[in-house]
């Protein structure tokens, strides 16, 4: 297809960008933004990096982990074999099968730049793509969109997140359906209550009432059934993202915002708090591969969040806000089936507590752009990820 | 420094329409001088609109929905919105609302935004049936905003002959069935504005009056109506809905109400009743009770109450005054937050923490309705209810998560959710929520929860 050079360089130069110049030059000749689909799923509360893929092989995985240790692949309740270091939670079976499929890559010990421990400041510079928080005003997706159009982007919620904020062509659909209280929030807001004579007894009866009104028990109590509450939804939106993104003229990028992964206490091992969660992400990006049909095969899906959480359990059974996480590439789009990025292993944590930030989450970002939407390098440095140092990660696309 | 920004905290949300960033500061070392400032004002009051209907257009407007229904054959099951004109009808009283609304949100009279509400539902005329629907906002406007400088005689007087008024309480088609009109028409006395009058806008269920006072009240008030098509024949410089007089609907003779005599005297017989009514110690007692419950406790402190009673006596019922005196209480000021936000003031105060100076219609309504205080829509002539047994029950806490949550989803944050809370709560917020909004896992959750505690659901 020699013929279609010329045309694929010059529609690649409007982007402001000089395409032919990026190493995995045949990613990006191929690249026409608008085909090339980008989907990001942002897990905001901070995932547990070590419940999701669980270094199982690592000599101090079970002493470290304590009781939120999983049993190896192939006992009850044991991990998803990946290697012989690395497991999936059991509940990520479609992600386990898109691994076989050569169609997933995980980044683990990933991090922003950001070695605080506040969700927002955490949620803001992965967002922005900044160096630092409140630096940048925009986020990175929204400025790569303007350096690769006719791209649009979309995001599946009520109001624009940072990531997609910005003077890039941006917009936001969100499915009306009524939305049940998050789980999460009645939690924070029963302990709110503790000592609140009217509004304690009040949501303590709303929320035993709802409990019966949906069948005996709340959804998070028979975690074989739903997502945690509120959660079920996670794989309609999905639906629609993918409806949305395969529809001619749609959009090259998508994103989603899952909530609920912040598990201080009781966080569960292979079922439970954070294992209902982990179902509804598995069945919400089953639902977006679905949904895109043979779409799937150009789109590469970003998971990721805002840091890690603490290796060792806390006195309730949870973990608190770490450093080091855990990130998916996903997709038709791909180049999986194998872990990239470097391993720190458990022997030395951060600050004693966290898994280290081997791998900088920027340098994933900016190389998916790179290959995926055939953006450059410099103007990825100079534009969308101001500061960002030399990425390691290259071939993470299919060409 | 700690009691100066709790007074202003207190001023904004207790007395106020709930805090917009900056508010605590402007507000500052003065707070009862910033209340105070407000109560006289007139303009503090105004809500002039060039784009909501005139009594004129209101008027019109219901009188082609009546030729309209006339109109509408069956089946009826076909609902109001079959009926032509019913459209117009209802696309005022929705400019009313997000009117008001905007009021709410970027007002900085807040007290005087809150004293109309008030007497609003004090003196309710609610738009939950075909006729009073497109002259509710209007009478809030005419009367009740226009009524806060003045007496509470007059403000009575203003309501009991507004078109809003007479249509809702059905007094415009009341007729003495003595009057030329009834015995020509054999239609009789509607005791439902004169019952109200007394139960309601005056001395109250305890004030001592019997159903033979009602009826004789209602007596005197036939011929105290509207222009209506029919009458605009007989009085051509009449507008269409103003109030008058009709002498043809009056029941002739002296009446007998609560043990006093009122002779014959045409539209002036019920004037004097209400006078008195308006005098009446009974009244200057409820008066107290109820602005000490709004402002104060749901049980008010009988200390308080008896200082506003003194004092409606004292200026013969001067609303100024009266206000005056609800600021100066002892009580206004304790910080403890006794009071728990009906919905419109919950609502209101999130949007004006968050900042929002307009907002979608679509939007808002569905937060009213969801919440259940629709204005201009008390579920009867009582007004919604004012203590926090009726609203914080299981399911409205409930929904208010629900909506809290829509709503912090729908804000685009870029100031942390503690300060926000901080700029709008002051010295309320307590260390235990600060903290629960700081270690939320999202700004929007921190938000929800900012909300929601405890002293954002008071005031």
């Amino acid at each position: 297809m020699r013929n279609d050079l010329p045309t694929r360089r010059a529609a690649l130069s409007l982007g402001g960008g000089f395409a032919l110049s990026v190493a995995g030059a045949g990613a990006a000749l191929s690249a026409v933004a608008g085909e090339r689909k980008f989907v990001l799923v942002i897990l905001r509360g901070a995932l547990d990096g070590l419940a999701a893929v669980p270094a199982y092989g690592d000599p101090r995985y079970a002493a470290l982990r304590g009781r939120l240790a999983l049993a190896p692949p192939g006992s009850a309740g044991g991990v998803l074999f990946l290697d012989r270091t690395f497991g999936l939670h059991p509940k990520l079976s479609f992600l386990h099968e898109e691994w076989k499929n050569g169609a997933l890559a995980i980044l683990h010990a990933a991090a922003s730049p950001y070695r605080e421990r506040s969700h927002f400041d955490g949620q803001d510079v992965l967002e922005s793509g900044a160096a630092a928080v409140f630096a940048l005003n925009d986020g990175w997706l929204n400025r790569a969109l303007l350096l690769a159009p006719p791209a649009k982007g979309v995001a599946l919620s009520g109001s624009l997140p940072l990531v997609l904020r910005g003077p890039g062509p941006a917009s936001n659909y969100a499915p009306t359906f009524v939305r049940a209280a998050n789980e999460d929030t009645l939690i924070r807001l029963m302990d709110l209550y503790a000592d609140d004579p009217v509004l304690g007894p009040a949501l303590a009866s709303a929320i035993e009432t709802e409990d019966v009104a949906s069948g005996g028990m709340a959804a998070r109590e028979r975690p074989d059934r739903g997502y945690g509450r509120g959660n079920g939804q996670w794989p309609v939106l999905a639906g629609a993202a993918a409806k949305l993104l395969a529809a001619p003229g749609g959009p090259a990028a998508a994103v989603l915002s899952f909530d609920g992964w912040d598990s201080h206490a009781n966080q569960g091992g292979a079922d439970g708090y954070v294992a209902v969660r982990l179902a509804g992400l598995d069945a919400s990006l089953k639902s977006l591969k679905e949904g895109l049909g043979a779409t799937w095969g150009k789109t590469l899906v970003i998971v990721a969040t805002e840091f890690g959480r603490t290796v060792a359990p806390n006195g309730t059974l949870g973990t608190d806000h770490g450093t080091g996480g855990a990130a998916f590439v996903l997709g038709g789009a791909a180049r999986g089936g194998r872990m990239i990025g470097d391993w720190p292993g458990l022997g030395s944590l951060y600050q004693n507590r966290d898994l280290q930030p081997a791998n900088d989450l920027r340098a994933l970002f900016m190389t998916s752009l790179e290959e995926h939407w055939g953006i450059a390098r410099a103007d990825l440095r100079n534009k969308v990820f101001p500061g960002a140092g030399a990425s390691p990660f290259s071939g993470l696309v299919k060409i | 420094m700690q009691g100066n920004t709790l007074g202003a905290a207190i001023a904004v949300n207790r007395f106020g329409m709930g805090a917009r960033p900056g508010d605590l500061a402007r507000i500052g070392a003065d707070p009862r001088g910033w209340l105070k400032d407000q109560i006289g004002r007139r303009d503090a009051f105004a809500l002039e609109d060039d784009t909501l209907p005139t009594r004129a257009e209101a008027s019109e407007s219901l009188r082609k929905f009546i030729k309209g229904v006339a109109a509408t054959k069956p089946p009826q099951d076909m609902g109001a919105e079959a009926i032509p004109g019913f459209k117009s009808f209802t696309e005022a009283l929705r400019a009313e609302i997000v009117a008001r609304t905007r009021r709410a949100l970027t007002t900085s009279d807040g007290f005087a935004e809150r004293l109309v509400r008030f007497w609003s539902n004090h003196f309710t005329v609610a738009a939950t049936k075909g006729g009073p629907i497109p002259f509710a906002g209007l009478y809030e406007r005419e009367v009740i905003r226009a009524g806060m400088t003045g007496s509470f005689a007059d403000l009575h007087l203003a309501v009991m002959r507004h078109p809003g008024m007479l249509i809702y309480l059905d007094q415009a088609v009341s007729v003495g069935p003595n009057s030329p009109a009834g015995k020509r028409l054999k239609r009789g006395l509607n005791e439902n504005l004169a019952r109200e009058a007394l139960e309601l806008h005056t001395v109250g269920p305890q004030g001592g009056y019997t159903q033979a006072d009602v009826t004789e009240f209602a007596r005197a008030l036939t011929g105290w109506t509207i222009v209506s098509d029919r009458l605009r024949r007989f009085l051509p410089d009449a507008g269409l809905g103003d109030f008058v007089f009709a002498a043809q609907l009056h029941e002739p003779g002296p009446r007998t109400v609560m043990g006093k005599r009122y002779p014959e005297a045409g539209e002036e017989q019920a004037h004097a009743i209400l006078a008195d009514l308006a005098r009446h110690p009974a009244t200057a007692n409820r008066i107290a009770v109820k602005l000490a419950r709004h402002f104060i406790a749901d049980t008010p402190p009988l200390s308080a109450v008896a200082r506003l009673e003194k004092a409606f006596r004292d200026s013969d019922g001067d609303l100024p005054t009266l206000h005056q005196s609800l600021v100066d209480l002892p009580e206004a000021f304790e910080p403890e937050q006794r009071k728990f936000k009906t919905p419109d003031e919950f609502i209101l105060s999130a949007l004006r923490l968050a900042g929002l100076e307009t907002v979608e219609p679509q939007g808002v309504f569905g937060a009213y309705v969801l919440l259940g205080q629709q204005p201009f829509s008390a579920p009867s002539p009582k007004g919604w209810a004012d203590v926090a047994d009726e609203w914080a029950t299981p399911d409205a806490v409930m929904k208010r998560l629900q909506w809290s949550q829509e709503f912090a989803r729908r804000l685009p944050l870029r100031t942390s959710p503690e300060q926000i809370a901080a700029a709008a709560l002051g010295p309320f917020m307590s260390s235990r929520t600060s903290e629960a909004v700081r270690r939320a896992e999202s700004g929007a959750q921190g938000l929800v929860l900012a909300l929601m505690s405890p002293e954002f659901q008071r005031r």
